[in-house]
Protein backbone atom coordinates (compact mmCIF):
# COMPACT_ATOMS: atom_id res chain seq x y z
CA UNK A 1 0.00 0.00 0.00
CA UNK A 2 1.36 2.87 -1.28
CA UNK A 3 0.37 5.67 1.60
CA UNK A 4 1.38 9.23 2.64
CA UNK A 5 1.01 9.45 6.63
CA UNK A 6 0.23 12.65 7.66
CA UNK A 7 -0.95 13.08 11.38
CA UNK A 8 -0.36 16.97 10.93
CA UNK A 9 -3.57 17.56 8.12
CA UNK A 10 -5.95 18.85 11.20
CA UNK A 11 -3.71 21.64 11.75
CA UNK A 12 -3.60 22.17 7.51
CA UNK A 13 -6.29 25.15 6.14
CA UNK A 14 -9.15 23.46 4.90
CA UNK A 15 -9.60 24.37 1.05
CA UNK A 16 -13.19 25.35 2.65
CA UNK A 17 -11.82 28.76 3.71
CA UNK A 18 -13.04 28.07 7.58
CA UNK A 19 -9.65 27.51 9.47
CA UNK A 20 -7.82 24.00 9.67
CA UNK A 21 -9.07 20.81 9.19
CA UNK A 22 -9.76 19.91 12.64
CA UNK A 23 -12.29 22.97 13.09
CA UNK A 24 -13.71 21.08 9.93
CA UNK A 25 -14.23 18.10 12.02
CA UNK A 26 -15.33 20.10 14.93
CA UNK A 27 -17.80 22.30 13.04
CA UNK A 28 -19.51 18.94 12.04
CA UNK A 29 -19.29 17.22 15.88
CA UNK A 30 -21.28 20.39 16.62
CA UNK A 31 -23.79 20.06 13.91
CA UNK A 32 -24.07 16.55 15.54
CA UNK A 33 -24.36 17.71 18.92
CA UNK A 34 -27.10 19.40 18.33
CA UNK A 35 -28.99 17.15 16.34
CA UNK A 36 -28.61 14.52 18.62
CA UNK A 37 -29.79 16.65 21.98
CA UNK A 38 -32.70 17.36 19.80
CA UNK A 39 -33.41 13.88 18.58
CA UNK A 40 -33.11 12.99 22.31
CA UNK A 41 -35.34 15.18 23.66
CA UNK A 42 -37.87 14.18 21.07
CA UNK A 43 -37.40 10.75 21.49
CA UNK A 44 -37.88 11.20 25.45
CA UNK A 45 -40.90 13.59 25.18
CA UNK A 46 -42.70 11.34 21.83
CA UNK A 47 -41.59 7.81 23.40
CA UNK A 48 -42.99 8.68 26.88
CA UNK A 49 -46.41 9.54 25.92
CA UNK A 50 -46.41 6.97 23.55
CA UNK A 51 -45.23 4.33 26.15
CA UNK A 52 -47.91 5.68 28.83
CA UNK A 53 -50.41 5.69 26.42
CA UNK A 54 -49.61 2.16 25.53
CA UNK A 55 -50.20 0.88 29.25
CA UNK A 56 -53.71 2.21 29.73
CA UNK A 57 -56.93 0.93 29.71
CA UNK A 58 -58.46 2.40 26.59
CA UNK A 59 -58.67 0.85 23.66
CA UNK A 60 -58.18 3.10 20.65
CA UNK A 61 -55.37 4.68 22.53
CA UNK A 62 -53.47 1.31 22.80
CA UNK A 63 -53.88 0.84 19.22
CA UNK A 64 -53.22 4.34 18.02
CA UNK A 65 -49.84 3.86 20.34
CA UNK A 66 -49.39 0.57 18.95
CA UNK A 67 -49.72 2.12 15.40
CA UNK A 68 -46.94 4.63 15.96
CA UNK A 69 -44.38 2.50 17.57
CA UNK A 70 -44.86 -0.05 14.43
CA UNK A 71 -44.76 2.67 11.92
CA UNK A 72 -41.03 3.96 13.17
CA UNK A 73 -39.39 0.92 14.17
CA UNK A 74 -40.32 -1.06 11.15
CA UNK A 75 -39.27 1.18 8.23
CA UNK A 76 -35.38 1.69 7.59
CA UNK A 77 -34.19 5.15 8.97
CA UNK A 78 -32.81 5.77 5.82
CA UNK A 79 -36.11 5.35 4.37
CA UNK A 80 -37.82 7.76 6.66
CA UNK A 81 -35.34 10.21 6.18
CA UNK A 82 -35.89 10.62 2.43
CA UNK A 83 -39.91 9.71 3.63
CA UNK A 84 -39.73 13.37 5.52
CA UNK A 85 -37.09 15.54 3.41
CA UNK A 86 -38.04 14.36 -0.20
CA UNK A 87 -42.06 13.02 -0.42
CA UNK A 88 -43.16 15.08 2.32
CA UNK A 89 -42.80 18.39 0.70
CA UNK A 90 -44.37 16.52 -2.56
CA UNK A 91 -47.10 15.51 -0.95
CA UNK A 92 -48.19 18.67 0.73
CA UNK A 93 -49.95 21.71 -1.22
CA UNK A 94 -47.53 23.84 -3.17
CA UNK A 95 -47.23 26.56 -0.71
CA UNK A 96 -46.54 24.37 2.60
CA UNK A 97 -43.70 22.37 0.12
CA UNK A 98 -42.20 25.25 -1.08
CA UNK A 99 -41.63 26.74 2.66
CA UNK A 100 -40.54 23.15 4.03
CA UNK A 101 -38.06 22.97 1.44
CA UNK A 102 -36.56 26.57 1.34
CA UNK A 103 -36.64 26.40 5.50
CA UNK A 104 -33.06 27.76 6.64
CA UNK A 105 -31.09 24.58 7.86
CA UNK A 106 -33.79 22.26 6.37
CA UNK A 107 -31.49 19.18 6.95
CA UNK A 108 -31.26 19.60 10.42
CA UNK A 109 -34.61 20.39 11.13
CA UNK A 110 -35.75 17.08 9.20
CA UNK A 111 -32.72 15.03 10.31
CA UNK A 112 -33.02 15.98 13.60
CA UNK A 113 -36.68 15.64 14.23
CA UNK A 114 -36.90 12.15 11.85
CA UNK A 115 -33.91 10.22 14.06
CA UNK A 116 -36.41 11.24 17.17
CA UNK A 117 -39.16 10.17 15.77
CA UNK A 118 -37.61 7.05 14.79
CA UNK A 119 -36.04 6.54 18.04
CA UNK A 120 -39.32 7.74 20.26
CA UNK A 121 -40.48 4.00 19.17
CA UNK A 122 -37.77 2.86 21.17
CA UNK A 123 -37.99 4.77 23.78
CA UNK A 124 -41.31 4.01 23.93
CA UNK A 125 -41.07 0.09 24.17
CA UNK A 126 -38.74 0.77 27.01
CA UNK A 127 -40.93 2.83 29.20
CA UNK A 128 -43.92 0.92 28.23
CA UNK A 129 -41.89 -1.99 29.41
CA UNK A 130 -40.93 -0.34 32.56
CA UNK A 131 -44.42 0.16 33.55
CA UNK A 132 -45.41 -3.21 33.34
CA UNK A 133 -42.35 -4.67 35.56
CA UNK A 134 -44.05 -2.66 38.58
CA UNK A 135 -46.19 -4.92 40.58
CA UNK A 136 -50.05 -4.35 39.66
CA UNK A 137 -50.34 -3.23 43.26
CA UNK A 138 -48.57 -0.16 42.81
CA UNK A 139 -51.18 1.71 40.76
CA UNK A 140 -53.60 0.29 42.93
CA UNK A 141 -52.15 1.35 46.15
CA UNK A 142 -52.28 5.11 44.16
CA UNK A 143 -55.90 4.61 43.03
CA UNK A 144 -56.80 3.57 46.76
CA UNK A 145 -55.44 6.93 48.16
CA UNK A 146 -57.40 8.74 45.91
CA UNK A 147 -54.77 10.15 43.78
CA UNK A 148 -56.60 10.30 39.68
CA UNK A 149 -55.07 7.69 36.98
CA UNK A 150 -52.46 10.89 35.88
CA UNK A 151 -50.80 11.67 39.28
CA UNK A 152 -50.74 8.19 39.80
CA UNK A 153 -48.68 7.82 37.03
CA UNK A 154 -47.12 11.08 37.69
CA UNK A 155 -45.94 10.51 41.35
CA UNK A 156 -45.86 6.80 41.43
CA UNK A 157 -45.95 4.56 38.31
CA UNK A 158 -43.53 6.80 36.05
CA UNK A 159 -40.40 7.41 38.87
CA UNK A 160 -39.77 4.06 39.19
CA UNK A 161 -40.51 3.01 35.80
CA UNK A 162 -37.84 5.62 34.93
CA UNK A 163 -35.02 4.33 36.97
CA UNK A 164 -35.88 0.68 36.02
CA UNK A 165 -35.09 1.40 32.33
CA UNK A 166 -32.21 3.99 32.38
CA UNK A 167 -29.90 1.18 31.42
CA UNK A 168 -31.83 0.32 28.20
CA UNK A 169 -32.22 4.13 27.94
CA UNK A 170 -28.41 5.03 28.02
CA UNK A 171 -28.18 2.62 24.95
CA UNK A 172 -30.99 4.35 22.89
CA UNK A 173 -29.27 7.89 24.14
CA UNK A 174 -26.21 6.08 22.56
CA UNK A 175 -27.79 4.85 19.29
CA UNK A 176 -29.94 8.00 18.73
CA UNK A 177 -25.96 10.16 18.87
CA UNK A 178 -25.11 7.15 16.20
CA UNK A 179 -28.21 7.13 14.31
CA UNK A 180 -27.83 11.21 13.63
CA UNK A 181 -24.96 10.14 11.11
CA UNK A 182 -27.64 8.84 8.77
CA UNK A 183 -28.95 12.17 8.17
CA UNK A 184 -25.75 12.91 5.74
CA UNK A 185 -28.54 11.60 3.41
CA UNK A 186 -30.44 14.26 3.30
CA UNK A 187 -27.07 16.82 3.51
CA UNK A 188 -26.72 17.74 7.13
CA UNK A 189 -23.14 18.26 7.11
CA UNK A 190 -22.49 16.87 10.39
CA UNK A 191 -19.85 14.81 11.49
CA UNK A 192 -19.24 11.65 9.67
CA UNK A 193 -20.23 14.53 6.90
CA UNK A 194 -17.11 16.42 7.67
CA UNK A 195 -15.02 13.97 7.78
CA UNK A 196 -16.09 12.28 4.27
CA UNK A 197 -15.21 15.85 3.06
CA UNK A 198 -11.47 16.08 4.55
CA UNK A 199 -11.12 12.91 2.84
CA UNK A 200 -11.95 14.16 -0.63
CA UNK A 201 -10.34 17.11 0.01
CA UNK A 202 -7.42 15.63 1.42
CA UNK A 203 -6.94 11.65 0.12
CA UNK A 204 -6.25 11.47 4.35
CA UNK A 205 -8.56 8.98 4.58
CA UNK A 206 -7.11 6.67 7.50
CA UNK A 207 -6.70 10.14 10.07
CA UNK A 208 -9.80 11.57 8.97
CA UNK A 209 -11.56 8.46 10.28
CA UNK A 210 -9.47 7.79 12.91
CA UNK A 211 -10.49 11.07 14.52
CA UNK A 212 -14.20 10.77 13.70
CA UNK A 213 -13.82 7.37 15.49
CA UNK A 214 -11.95 8.84 18.15
CA UNK A 215 -14.67 11.69 18.63
CA UNK A 216 -17.61 9.32 18.31
CA UNK A 217 -16.07 7.20 20.87
CA UNK A 218 -15.22 10.03 23.20
CA UNK A 219 -18.95 11.48 22.63
CA UNK A 220 -20.13 7.87 23.49
CA UNK A 221 -17.81 7.58 26.73
CA UNK A 222 -18.56 10.72 27.82
CA UNK A 223 -22.47 10.03 27.71
CA UNK A 224 -22.16 6.84 29.28
CA UNK A 225 -20.48 8.27 32.41
CA UNK A 226 -22.94 10.80 32.66
CA UNK A 227 -25.74 8.43 32.52
CA UNK A 228 -24.49 6.12 35.13
CA UNK A 229 -23.93 9.24 37.77
CA UNK A 230 -27.60 9.57 36.82
CA UNK A 231 -28.61 6.22 37.83
CA UNK A 232 -26.08 6.32 41.12
CA UNK A 233 -27.71 10.13 42.04
CA UNK A 234 -31.11 8.53 41.67
CA UNK A 235 -30.84 5.23 43.37
CA UNK A 236 -33.36 4.36 45.78
CA UNK A 237 -31.53 3.52 49.16
CA UNK A 238 -32.93 -0.63 50.13
CA UNK A 239 -34.43 -0.86 46.91
CA UNK A 240 -33.40 -4.55 45.41
CA UNK A 241 -34.77 -4.70 41.38
CA UNK A 242 -36.74 -7.91 41.01
CA UNK A 243 -38.06 -8.45 44.27
CA UNK B 1 -75.74 11.63 51.48
CA UNK B 2 -73.95 10.64 54.77
CA UNK B 3 -77.35 8.64 56.38
CA UNK B 4 -76.08 7.36 60.31
CA UNK B 5 -78.20 4.83 60.17
CA UNK B 6 -77.25 2.68 57.05
CA UNK B 7 -74.55 0.52 56.92
CA UNK B 8 -71.19 2.06 56.01
CA UNK B 9 -70.73 -0.38 52.98
CA UNK B 10 -73.66 -2.25 51.79
CA UNK B 11 -73.29 -5.14 48.89
CA UNK B 12 -76.44 -6.11 47.27
CA UNK B 13 -76.23 -8.89 44.40
CA UNK B 14 -72.62 -8.12 43.41
CA UNK B 15 -71.76 -10.26 40.45
CA UNK B 16 -68.49 -9.76 38.25
CA UNK B 17 -67.15 -11.95 35.45
CA UNK B 18 -63.40 -11.27 34.62
CA UNK B 19 -64.64 -13.33 30.94
CA UNK B 20 -67.89 -14.60 30.01
CA UNK B 21 -66.74 -17.80 30.98
CA UNK B 22 -65.45 -17.27 34.14
CA UNK B 23 -67.45 -15.52 37.10
CA UNK B 24 -65.43 -14.75 39.97
CA UNK B 25 -68.18 -13.02 42.30
CA UNK B 26 -71.61 -14.79 42.83
CA UNK B 27 -74.34 -12.32 43.76
CA UNK B 28 -72.37 -11.30 46.72
CA UNK B 29 -74.54 -9.15 49.32
CA UNK B 30 -73.41 -8.27 52.58
CA UNK B 31 -72.75 -4.91 54.56
CA UNK B 32 -70.90 -3.34 57.27
CA UNK B 33 -72.21 -1.41 59.81
CA UNK B 34 -70.72 1.56 60.91
CA UNK B 35 -67.76 0.71 63.65
CA UNK B 36 -68.59 -3.03 62.74
CA UNK B 37 -65.27 -5.36 62.40
CA UNK B 38 -66.12 -7.61 59.48
CA UNK B 39 -63.68 -10.62 58.85
CA UNK B 40 -63.68 -12.30 55.27
CA UNK B 41 -62.41 -15.69 54.62
CA UNK B 42 -62.46 -18.88 52.52
CA UNK B 43 -59.91 -21.04 50.25
CA UNK B 44 -57.17 -19.17 47.90
CA UNK B 45 -59.04 -17.92 44.98
CA UNK B 46 -62.52 -18.02 45.97
CA UNK B 47 -63.00 -14.02 45.04
CA UNK B 48 -62.07 -12.30 48.56
CA UNK B 49 -59.54 -10.12 47.10
CA UNK B 50 -61.63 -9.58 44.19
CA UNK B 51 -64.55 -8.71 46.57
CA UNK B 52 -62.69 -6.23 49.08
CA UNK B 53 -61.41 -4.47 45.70
CA UNK B 54 -64.86 -4.06 44.36
CA UNK B 55 -65.82 -1.71 47.92
CA UNK B 56 -63.68 0.74 46.53
CA UNK B 57 -63.92 0.31 42.80
CA UNK B 58 -60.31 -0.86 42.65
CA UNK B 59 -62.01 -3.44 40.45
CA UNK B 60 -65.12 -2.77 38.20
CA UNK B 61 -67.99 -5.10 38.32
CA UNK B 62 -70.80 -6.00 36.21
CA UNK B 63 -74.24 -6.78 38.69
CA UNK B 64 -75.45 -5.64 41.36
CA UNK B 65 -75.32 -2.21 43.57
CA UNK B 66 -72.29 -1.02 46.53
CA UNK B 67 -72.81 1.80 48.76
CA UNK B 68 -70.32 3.16 50.62
CA UNK B 69 -71.78 6.22 53.07
CA UNK B 70 -74.69 5.73 51.23
CA UNK B 71 -72.93 6.89 47.97
CA UNK B 72 -74.00 4.51 44.78
CA UNK B 73 -69.93 3.29 43.32
CA UNK B 74 -72.23 2.55 39.66
CA UNK B 75 -73.71 6.11 39.70
CA UNK B 76 -71.92 8.19 36.74
CA UNK B 77 -72.49 10.85 39.41
CA UNK B 78 -69.92 9.88 41.47
CA UNK B 79 -66.53 11.06 42.09
CA UNK B 80 -64.88 7.89 42.44
CA UNK B 81 -61.08 9.29 43.49
CA UNK B 82 -62.54 11.12 46.11
CA UNK B 83 -64.88 8.41 47.17
CA UNK B 84 -61.44 6.08 47.30
CA UNK B 85 -60.00 8.49 49.43
CA UNK B 86 -62.35 8.34 51.97
CA UNK B 87 -62.08 4.37 52.05
CA UNK B 88 -58.35 3.28 53.24
CA UNK B 89 -57.04 0.07 52.02
CA UNK B 90 -53.63 -1.53 53.03
CA UNK B 91 -52.77 -4.58 50.69
CA UNK B 92 -51.07 -8.05 51.44
CA UNK B 93 -47.65 -6.64 49.93
CA UNK B 94 -47.65 -3.72 51.37
CA UNK B 95 -47.30 -1.41 48.15
CA UNK B 96 -45.40 1.37 50.07
CA UNK B 97 -43.64 3.93 46.99
CA UNK B 98 -40.26 2.64 46.81
CA UNK B 99 -38.84 6.05 45.94
CA UNK B 100 -40.20 7.80 48.30
CA UNK B 101 -39.33 8.53 51.99
CA UNK B 102 -41.52 7.32 54.66
CA UNK B 103 -42.97 10.78 55.52
CA UNK B 104 -43.63 11.31 51.54
CA UNK B 105 -45.18 7.85 51.18
CA UNK B 106 -47.02 9.13 54.39
CA UNK B 107 -47.68 13.11 53.05
CA UNK B 108 -47.99 12.50 49.12
CA UNK B 109 -51.96 11.76 49.02
CA UNK B 110 -52.99 13.82 51.90
CA UNK B 111 -51.43 16.82 49.78
CA UNK B 112 -52.53 15.90 46.11
CA UNK B 113 -55.39 14.28 47.21
CA UNK B 114 -56.40 16.32 50.01
CA UNK B 115 -54.62 19.73 49.28
CA UNK B 116 -53.46 19.56 52.84
CA UNK B 117 -50.17 21.81 53.29
CA UNK B 118 -46.97 20.12 53.42
CA UNK B 119 -46.80 20.93 57.57
CA UNK B 120 -50.09 19.64 57.99
CA UNK B 121 -49.71 16.79 56.04
CA UNK B 122 -46.49 16.26 57.93
CA UNK B 123 -47.78 17.13 61.44
CA UNK B 124 -50.43 14.06 60.43
CA UNK B 125 -48.11 11.77 59.18
CA UNK B 126 -45.28 12.25 62.19
CA UNK B 127 -48.05 11.57 64.59
CA UNK B 128 -49.40 8.88 62.76
CA UNK B 129 -45.96 7.10 62.61
CA UNK B 130 -45.50 7.78 66.44
CA UNK B 131 -48.77 5.86 66.60
CA UNK B 132 -47.44 2.58 64.80
CA UNK B 133 -44.53 2.98 66.37
CA UNK B 134 -42.37 3.85 63.80
CA UNK B 135 -41.27 7.57 64.70
CA UNK B 136 -37.38 6.75 64.11
CA UNK B 137 -37.55 5.74 60.73
CA UNK B 138 -39.51 8.68 59.45
CA UNK B 139 -36.40 9.83 57.15
CA UNK B 140 -35.79 5.88 55.67
CA UNK B 141 -37.17 4.33 52.38
CA UNK B 142 -39.52 1.29 52.11
CA UNK B 143 -36.59 -1.19 51.19
CA UNK B 144 -34.95 0.22 54.46
CA UNK B 145 -37.61 -1.42 56.59
CA UNK B 146 -38.61 -5.18 57.44
CA UNK B 147 -42.09 -6.06 55.95
CA UNK B 148 -43.42 -5.90 59.62
CA UNK B 149 -42.69 -2.35 59.22
CA UNK B 150 -43.29 -1.80 56.38
CA UNK B 151 -46.76 -3.07 56.50
CA UNK B 152 -47.53 -0.63 59.56
CA UNK B 153 -46.36 2.48 57.24
CA UNK B 154 -48.98 1.50 54.81
CA UNK B 155 -51.74 1.21 57.39
CA UNK B 156 -50.73 5.07 58.48
CA UNK B 157 -50.29 6.05 55.09
CA UNK B 158 -54.15 4.91 54.82
CA UNK B 159 -55.05 6.39 58.27
CA UNK B 160 -53.23 10.29 57.53
CA UNK B 161 -56.68 10.53 55.01
CA UNK B 162 -58.91 10.18 57.81
CA UNK B 163 -60.67 7.30 56.43
CA UNK B 164 -64.28 6.60 56.98
CA UNK B 165 -63.25 2.99 56.56
CA UNK B 166 -60.51 0.56 56.47
CA UNK B 167 -60.09 -2.20 53.69
CA UNK B 168 -57.48 -5.16 54.44
CA UNK B 169 -56.18 -7.63 52.11
CA UNK B 170 -54.38 -10.29 54.04
CA UNK B 171 -52.39 -7.68 55.48
CA UNK B 172 -50.46 -10.34 57.19
CA UNK B 173 -49.63 -13.26 54.68
CA UNK B 174 -46.79 -11.94 53.44
CA UNK B 175 -44.83 -11.45 56.43
CA UNK B 176 -42.66 -14.01 58.38
CA UNK B 177 -44.60 -15.50 61.28
CA UNK B 178 -42.36 -13.15 63.87
CA UNK B 179 -43.65 -9.83 62.22
CA UNK B 180 -47.22 -10.77 62.40
CA UNK B 181 -48.23 -9.58 65.93
CA UNK B 182 -46.70 -6.41 65.43
CA UNK B 183 -49.17 -5.96 62.32
CA UNK B 184 -52.36 -7.13 64.23
CA UNK B 185 -51.83 -5.62 67.44
CA UNK B 186 -51.84 -2.25 65.55
CA UNK B 187 -55.29 -2.93 63.73
CA UNK B 188 -56.62 -4.38 66.79
CA UNK B 189 -56.08 -1.31 68.61
CA UNK B 190 -57.72 0.15 65.44
CA UNK B 191 -61.10 -2.28 65.89
CA UNK B 192 -61.33 -0.94 69.35
CA UNK B 193 -61.22 2.61 68.60
CA UNK B 194 -64.26 1.66 66.56
CA UNK B 195 -63.17 1.77 62.74
CA UNK B 196 -64.86 0.25 60.47
CA UNK B 197 -63.25 -2.37 59.09
CA UNK B 198 -63.52 -5.10 56.52
CA UNK B 199 -60.58 -7.69 56.52
CA UNK B 200 -59.82 -10.72 54.67
CA UNK B 201 -57.45 -12.86 56.54
CA UNK B 202 -56.87 -16.28 57.76
CA UNK B 203 -55.91 -14.72 61.14
CA UNK B 204 -58.44 -16.43 62.93
CA UNK B 205 -57.27 -15.38 66.33
CA UNK B 206 -57.52 -11.81 65.29
CA UNK B 207 -61.18 -12.75 64.26
CA UNK B 208 -62.24 -14.40 67.77
CA UNK B 209 -61.06 -11.15 69.43
CA UNK B 210 -62.06 -8.01 67.51
CA UNK B 211 -64.37 -9.30 64.61
CA UNK B 212 -68.27 -8.67 64.94
CA UNK B 213 -68.92 -10.86 61.87
CA UNK B 214 -67.19 -13.43 59.89
CA UNK B 215 -67.73 -13.93 56.09
CA UNK B 216 -66.92 -17.57 54.52
CA UNK B 217 -66.60 -17.72 50.79
CA UNK B 218 -65.59 -20.32 48.39
CA UNK B 219 -65.55 -20.48 45.03
CA UNK B 220 -67.45 -16.86 44.76
CA UNK B 221 -69.93 -17.56 46.59
CA UNK B 222 -70.91 -15.77 50.05
CA UNK B 223 -71.61 -18.98 51.87
CA UNK B 224 -71.75 -17.81 55.69
CA UNK B 225 -72.11 -14.34 56.74
CA UNK B 226 -72.68 -14.80 60.49
CA UNK B 227 -71.83 -13.26 64.24
CA UNK B 228 -68.51 -14.28 64.79
CA UNK B 229 -70.03 -16.38 68.01
CA UNK B 230 -72.09 -18.27 65.57
CA UNK B 231 -69.95 -18.73 63.17
CA UNK B 232 -67.14 -20.25 65.39
CA UNK B 233 -69.90 -22.00 67.38
CA UNK B 234 -71.17 -23.97 64.46
CA UNK B 235 -70.84 -23.18 60.98
CA UNK B 236 -73.20 -24.72 58.90
CA UNK B 237 -71.73 -25.25 55.61
CA UNK B 238 -69.49 -28.15 55.32
CA UNK B 239 -67.21 -26.39 52.77
CA UNK B 240 -66.86 -23.38 56.20
CA UNK B 241 -66.46 -26.33 58.59
CA UNK B 242 -63.22 -28.36 55.98
CA UNK B 243 -61.80 -24.93 55.69
CA UNK B 244 -61.37 -24.29 59.58
CA UNK B 245 -60.66 -27.63 60.17
CA UNK B 246 -57.85 -26.67 57.73
CA UNK B 247 -56.42 -23.89 58.86
CA UNK B 248 -57.13 -23.96 62.73
CA UNK B 249 -54.97 -27.80 62.71
CA UNK B 250 -52.01 -25.19 62.04
N1 LIG C 1 -57.20 -9.93 36.73
C1 LIG C 1 -57.70 -11.18 36.72
N2 LIG C 1 -58.06 -11.75 35.56
C2 LIG C 1 -58.57 -13.00 35.53
N3 LIG C 1 -58.76 -13.77 36.62
C3 LIG C 1 -58.43 -13.25 37.81
C4 LIG C 1 -57.88 -11.93 37.94
N4 LIG C 1 -57.64 -11.69 39.24
C5 LIG C 1 -58.02 -12.80 39.90
N5 LIG C 1 -58.49 -13.74 39.06
C6 LIG C 1 -59.03 -15.06 39.43
O1 LIG C 1 -60.18 -14.84 40.17
C7 LIG C 1 -60.27 -15.77 41.23
C8 LIG C 1 -60.40 -15.06 42.55
O2 LIG C 1 -59.21 -14.35 42.81
P1 LIG C 1 -58.99 -13.56 44.16
O3 LIG C 1 -60.10 -12.61 44.35
O4 LIG C 1 -57.63 -13.00 44.12
O5 LIG C 1 -59.09 -14.72 45.23
P2 LIG C 1 -58.61 -14.77 46.74
O6 LIG C 1 -58.23 -13.38 47.14
O7 LIG C 1 -59.79 -15.29 47.48
O8 LIG C 1 -57.47 -15.71 46.79
C9 LIG C 1 -59.04 -16.65 41.14
O9 LIG C 1 -59.40 -17.82 40.46
C10 LIG C 1 -58.10 -15.85 40.32
O10 LIG C 1 -57.25 -16.67 39.58
MG1 LIG D 1 -56.38 -12.65 47.77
Amino acid sequence: MNYNWNWGIFWELNPEGTGTYLDMLLMGLRWTLAAAALAAVIALVFGSIIGVIRTLPGRALVLAGDAWVEFFRNIPLLVQLFLWYFVLPELLPRAAGIWLKTLPNASFWTGAIGVGLFMSSRVAEQVKAGIRSLPRGQSMAGTALGLTTAQTYRYVLLPMAFRIILPPLTSELLNTVKNTSVALTIGLMELTARTRAMQEYSFQVFEAFTAATLIYLALNAALTFLMRRLERAVAVPGYVTGK
Amino acid sequence: MSNSAAPMIEMAAVSKWYSPQFQVLKDCTTSVDRGEVVVVCGPSGSGKSTLIKCVNALEPFQAGTIRVDGINLSDPGTNLPKLRARIGMVFQHFELFPHLKITENLCLAQEKVLGRSREEAMAKGKALLERVGLSEHAEKFPGQLSGGQQQRVAIARALAMDPIAMLFDEPTSALDPEMITEVLDVMVELAREGMTMMVVTHEMGFARKVAHRVVFMDRGEIIEDRSKDEFFGSPRSDRAQLFLSKILSH
